[in-house]
């Protein structure tokens, strides 16, 4: 199946950025039939490669041939016309239109919007993908994992030459995951080319046919399918390491990640769990919109020190809990305490008195205003108080000296204090939210998605930060859809499942098992109600 | 022409300030004389002399003392529906009840103030008319900020729905309230001249531009330099980040929208109690939208309001006397305005491209 031509490939393909060469003399074949996994950091010039293809930017030298013929992918709507499909990994949906009328908009303007059709479609596409989402829920209260969902229906939706995933599983469970490589495997065997982008060596060697690795723009090392077929997990492991890092003795911790097993960082704090706890929810309940998951009786304790992961496929109540906890969100019922005293009713400011932090995972979405300084945003929850507020009137002075001793401390890459955050990179925004959130006064910390959409770097800071926050005696809750990434902090993982804590289970041997036993729901006993 | 960019003091990276600021002056003198340039190309589609329309409109409206001190006496209510438009636009809630809100304020004044003037000094009543005109504009917004804050309904619409019903109401209520029996056409009882705003020195300009100015700036200092001003940025900036850090957006929109509708209120007051002295039923001046895009093109800054309401009283009260002379309609200064704003937009995209570039 290799000896084909190829259905897209990308010939001696130079892409230039003020100060960066993102792709350099990049040469790809991608084949029909053909699972291509393309391996590399953030910055390795992988997303410029794909927007390339998806028709977003022009190569500045090279050329892209599709069936031999060499073509200029215009704009998005080419590439789609040229049978390219994209999933990326930031969401590109309408916000404001339900699921199936989304995925009705690829059309041209003088069609009609075919409801019927379209909804049949859909019910086949959510067959393949084995989820269960409300075709006429408002996209934009739906989760980021189910909007991901949407994502790749839209664009399977017309059964594409070339479907190109990028980073596709990061929200999965473990079973999704599977059931995704499935789904890769019968496109495969349709004849689809499929362009898989990932973190993780795990997914490439289980589901792709062939490996590419990118470095800092350039190809470094191609794994043709048949050697490797006769590969172990663990040569493949070593090779690409060798590729991407230049040496076998890469960075021990990039390699945990890179391989998701991350294990061996977690150490075994013990967790002195016979004082008073320091958060306590009992029976915590919300409301709920269309299409978004509320909390049913939440319940769990939480001790000075320990890290509590929740585990579960995106969308089944997480961000309820986090903004429940926070007090952004009203608990229909139940009660929460902090350190023994009854926050329940108290809203945001009140619970930051108590030493409240909530790290979102909307980082430009609700965790900062983007079109502000770096200076203000590192001050968004203080507004109107000592010392930044006297009698009400700003301290710019003070609240800039602030920020520079702030992006100093947190080594913020930004060209000034003055810097809008919204210019800044994914992972500097981050920082900015540390920051903010994470100071002496600290006592408990919620961390939604800590390190969604960061780098390999990044990755590690904000996995040490929690860590070390724990150390120093927080109470910290790490909500999370990836698995390895609970696996390397976490005490204990409890696992959410339609708005439940299903179970709480010790971080140990074993216990990706329990725990994806719990996230299908399989242990909790609403299992009637499953997908 | 976005209401996104913060404007806090000191808030441009260092060093670049004078260009910035440079290109900023640039960014809107260009636009002004193309708008010029093109209202003079239609002048002459239309067989008028554009130099002469133009002539008469900076003599009459900047150039001569009695027009120079007409323009002054025109912005005094230009400039706090401004205010009171720059507080509401920075938080992301946009009142287009201007009008009624104005319109209610100076009915209220006018039939207030020459009751009160037999039984108090002019010192008490002033004032005491125009706190009263601010709280009828901010009750005139009660029902939009409510309904917004509350059921998140678009304030657009309904405080544009409460300004049709403030006009007719304004209307109603003189004829069956504050109708003065000394008059034949319907209209409220008239303030005495003496007992009017004093005129500043042997001007015509009362002082109502004092109270004008002093609220613009202090409504721009508060929008960069105090706690309040900031969170209602953050609310318009990005409500969701409002409500990640805690801030009371409910609370806040309605006290944007109290403050918004009472300065608007203030302006109809200091138009009545510094100009007219009565309101007539069919008085209806609209400034309430003819200051929004005056607003947008300062980008909701108070300094620039200033300049642009200047610029915009000496285009209406010269544009009057030039219409007349060369027989032009009085709304072309209307068309002038859209201009403006077509090639501020114009020259903004542009701009955006370019820096877009540059990165």
């Amino acid at each position: 199946m290799s000896q084909t031509q190829a259905v897209v490939a990308v010939r001696n393909v130079t892409k230039r950025f003020p100060g960066v060469i993102a792709n350099a003399d990049v040469s790809l074949d991608f084949n029909a039939g053909e699972v291509h996994v393309l391996l590399g950091e953030n910055g390795a010039g992988k997303s410029t490669l794909i927007g390339m293809l998806a028709g977003m930017q022009q190569p500045d030298e090279g050329e892209i041939l599709i069936g031999g013929a060499a073509v200029k992918i215009a704009s998005p709507r080419h590439s789609l016309e040229l049978g390219i499909g994209t999933v990326f990994q930031h969401v590109l949906l309408v916000p404001s239109l339900t699921v199936i009328e989304n995925l009705m908009l690829g059309g041209s303007w003088w069609q009609r919007l075919a409801r019927g059709a379209a909804l049949k479609r859909f019910q086949e596409l959510s067959g393949l993908l084995g989820v269960t989402i409300d075709p006429d829920a408002q996209v934009g209260r739906l989760s980021l994992g189910e909007q991901q969902q949407v994502e790749i229906m839209r664009a399977l939706w017309r059964g594409e030459k070339v479907l190109i995933l990028d980073e596709p599983t990061s929200m999965l469970t473990p079973q999704g995951v599977k059931d995704l490589g499935a789904v890769m495997k019968r496109l495969r065997d349709k004849g689809v080319a499929l362009i898989l982008i990932t973190h993780k060596l795990v997914e490439a060697y289980a589901f792709g046919d062939r490996v590419s690795v990118l470095r800092l723009g350039r190809v470094v090392g191609d794994i043709p399918p048949e050697r490797l077929k006769a590969m172990t997990e663990s040569q493949v492991t070593d090779t690409v390491i060798q590729m991407m890092f230049g040496t076998t003795e890469a960075h021990a911790r990039d390699a945990e990640i890179l391989t998701g097993r991350g294990r061996a960082a977690h150490k075994d704090r013990a967790v002195d769990r016979s004082g008073a706890a320091r958060l306590v929810a009992r029976d915590v309940s919300t409301e709920a919109d269309r299409g978004a998951c509320p909390l049913r009786d939440v319940s769990f304790d939480l001790w000075p020190g320990e890290v509590l992961g929740i585990a579960g496929v995106d969308g089944n109540g997480q961000k309820h809990l986090a903004e429940v906890l926070a007090g952004q969100r009203r608990a229909g019922s139940g009660k929460i305490a902090i350190a023994g005293v009854d926050v329940t009713a108290d809203g945001v400011p009140e619970r930051r008195r108590h030493g409240v932090r909530y790290v979102t995972d909307e980082r430009l979405g609700e965790g900062t205003v983007g079109a502000f300084s770096v200076a203000t945003n590192l001050v968004l929850k203080e507004i109107g108080h000592a010392p930044f507020w006297k009698r009400g009137i700003s301290d710019w002075p003070l609240i800039n000296d602030h920020a520079r001793a702030e992006i100093k401390r947190n080594d913020i890459r930004t060209p000034s204090e003055k810097t809008p955050v919204g210019r800044l990179s994914g992972g500097n925004i981050q920082k900015v939210l540390l920051a903010r959130e994470l100071n002496a006064e600290a006592s408990v910390a919620v961390f939604n998605k800590p390190t969604y959409g960061l780098d390999l770097q990044n990755t590690r800071l904000a996995h040490d930060r929690i860590i070390a926050s724990a150390e120093s005696g927080m109470a910290i809750v790490v909500i999370s859809t990836d698995l390895d990434e609970l696996l390397e902090v976490s005490d204990r993982i409890a696992v959410m499942f339609q708005g439940h804590l299903a179970g709480i289970v010790e971080n140990g041997p074993d216990v990706e098992r329990k725990v994806g036993l719990l996230m299908t729901g399989a242990q909790s006993g609403t299992v009637g109600e499953a997908a | 022409m976005s209401a996104e960019a913060e404007t806090l003091p000191g808030q441009l990276p260092g060093g670049d300030k004078l260009k910035e600021i440079g290109a900023h002056i640039a960014r809107v003198l260009i636009p002004v004389l193309l708008a010029l340039i093109m209202g003079g190309i239609i002048l002459l589609i239309l067989g008028k002399d554009p130099l002469a329309y133009y002539g008469y409109v900076a003599k009459r409206g900047l150039l001569t003392w009695g027009g120079l001190q007409e323009t002054f006496t025109r912005m005094a209510p230009l400039l706090l529906i401004g205010a009171g438009l720059i507080v509401a636009f920075r938080a992301g809630i946009w009142n287009l009840g201007g009008d009624g809100q104005f319109l209610l304020a100076a009915v209220i004044t006018s039939a207030t103030a020459p009751v009160l003037v037999g039984t108090l000094p002019d010192i008490i009543v002033l004032p005491l008319c125009m706190l009263l005109s601010i709280a009828t504009g901010a009750l005139w917004s009660v029902i939009p900020a409510l309904l917004k804050a509350r059921y998140g309904i678009n304030e657009i619409i309904t405080s544009m729905m409460m300004s049709f019903l403030g006009t007719s109401f304004a209307n109603v209520l003189i004829k069956l309230l504050f109708w003065d029996p000394a008059t034949t056409v319907p209209q409220t009882r008239t303030l005495p001249v003496e007992d009017r705003l004093p005129r500043l020195g042997d001007s015509t300009v009362h002082s109502g531009i004092l109270i004008a100015l002093a609220v613009i700036i202090l409504v721009h200092l508060m929008m960069t330099r105090t706690a309040f001003g900031l969170k209602l940025q953050v609310v318009g900036a990005n409500p969701a980040a409002a409500i990640h850090a805690g801030l009371n957006v409910s609370w806040l929109t309605i006290a944007t929208f109290a403050i918004s509708a009472g300065l608007i209120g203030l302006g109809g007051s200091v138009e009545i109690l510094g100009v007219f002295g009565t309101v007539r039923a069919d008085w209806n001046p609209a400034y309430g939208l003819l200051v929004v895009p005056l607003v947008f093109l300062a980008r909701f800054n108070g300094f620039g309001t200033i300049g642009f309401v200047f610029f915009f009283s000496a285009l209406m009260i010269g544009g009057d006397s030039a219409a007349r002379r060369i027989g032009v309609p009085n709304h072309f200064v209307l068309v002038l305005v859209a201009l403006l704003l077509i090639f501020l937009a114009v020259v903004e995209y542009l701009d955006h491209i370019r820096r877009k570039k540059a990165r």
